[in-house]
């Protein structure tokens, strides 16, 4: 056996109740890691063979469904996503997430950046197309071409784990800023040529709080695991409502099963 | 107040605005003190020359505007960062409002006796 296939680390755990009033403190445990072992992993080997007790957040377990997000070595990062190989530390200190209120150990609240998500309406709205589905049963799809595709593509990638928000030093001292996710979001419906409600989410974000607040730190688009780079969308957006930048476009049609 | 009632995008742009024409102010402002040596261009009678000079007066008066508008705004930003609350943002904008009112004249006032207007 290589030396490799016994290798240990410490997993510095932070742990707390705040329900309980838990005064907050580190537990260390020593695990064993392949050169493949996540952080989730690791933690997950915790959970089965020293302390079924500490708190995660998990579902996936490959970069899908963004529940994992947490603190490695202080940057924000999935666990799931993050091998402990690539850290090159023995010792991985797991942490809540930033900028959001905690609950127990790992997991916290997403409860106010579900609620930003939601404030950007994120749907397509079209006054062509009523919402009300039943009212139109010829309605087949809207028509788009790969170059309109690929203006919101990158950024339709989000998975919502909220590592952009916890990484924002906007967000951490302004918590009404909608944050990087949901101005990329923004972002990505008014980029959608199916889209028509640009006026509605121009007025959402230009806000006191709104997307003016943001400093253009970039640290977002550093830790998203998705690529997407939200930093990118809120320049983009930023310019368009400056109308430094045009966006050229043109709404799709409705193709309808009386056409084809 | 309709100066209240500015949207953020409308501030921004007055914001970037005034931001890039004070740099091209200051930067004629600061070639003024290079055509000569540095403290020569500080001396009592080129200063007050400088004052007695018409475009030199309304390059004066527009770094003073401009500044104000700029970095007032800027004071505004950071301070309604600071606390979530309908009401602060509100002071916040008017106490700055008035504060950059208040520098401007105090400036203008200045700029006007020097140059004997
Ligand atoms: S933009 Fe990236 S980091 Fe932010 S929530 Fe979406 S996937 Fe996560
Ligand atoms: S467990 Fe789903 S993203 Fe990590």
């Amino acid at each position: 056996m290589s030396n490799e296939d016994n290798k240990k680390v410490i997993l510095k755990v932070y742990r707390t109740n705040y329900n309980k009033d838990d005064s907050p403190h580190y537990d260390k445990f020593e695990v064993p890691v392949k050169r493949w072992t996540t952080v989730l992993d690791a933690l997950l080997h915790v959970k089965s063979y020293s302390d079924s007790s500490v708190g995660i957040r998990y579902s996936c377990r490959m970069a899908s469904c963004g529940s994992c997000g947490m603190k490695i070595n202080g940057r924000p990062s999935l666990a799931c996503y993050t091998k402990i190989s690539e850290l090159k530390d023995d010792v991985v200190v797991c942490e809540p997430l930033p900028n959001f209120p905690r609950i127990r150990d790992l997991v916290s609240d997403f409860s106010q950046f579900f609620s930003h998500h939601k404030n950007m309406k994120p749907f397509i709205q079209n006054d062509k197309v009523s919402l009300d589905i039943d009212d139109k049963h010829d309605l087949v799809e809207f028509e788009q071409t790969h170059e309109d595709v690929d203006k919101y593509l990158q950024f339709s990638y989000c998975i919502r784990c909220g590592l952009c928000y916890s990484a924002c030093p906007t967000v951490a001292t302004d918590p009404k800023f909608p944050g990087p996710q949901a101005l990329s979001q923004a972002y990505r419906y008014e980029a959608d040529s199916r889209d028509d409600s640009k006026k509605t989410r121009f007025n959402i974000i230009d806000e006191r709080h709104g997307i003016w607040r943001c400093h253009f730190a970039g640290s977002c688009s550093v830790v998203c695991p998705k690529g997407v780079d939200p930093a990118l969308g809120i320049q983009l957006l930023k310019g368009h409502m400056l109308g430094l930048s045009k966006n050229n476009k043109k709404l799709s049609n409705l193709r309808t099963k009386n056409k084809e | 107040m309709a100066l209240l009632r500015l949207r953020e995008s409308q501030i921004t742009k007055i914001h970037y605005l005034t931001g890039i024409l004070s740099l091209f102010a200051v930067a004629i402002h600061i070639i003024f003190r290079l055509i000569m040596p540095f403290g020569q261009s500080l001396s009592y009678e080129n200063v007050v020359a400088n004052y007695q000079n018409i475009f030199y007066v309304i390059l004066l008066e527009s770094i003073l505007v401009l500044i104000s508008i700029h970095g007032f705004n800027g004071l505004r930003i950071i301070l309604i960062e600071l606390k979530q609350s309908h009401r602060w943002e509100s002071t916040i904008t008017i106490l700055v409002l008035i504060a950059m009112v208040g520098v401007i004249a105090y400036g203008t006032r200045t700029i006007v006796i020097a140059s004997g207007l």
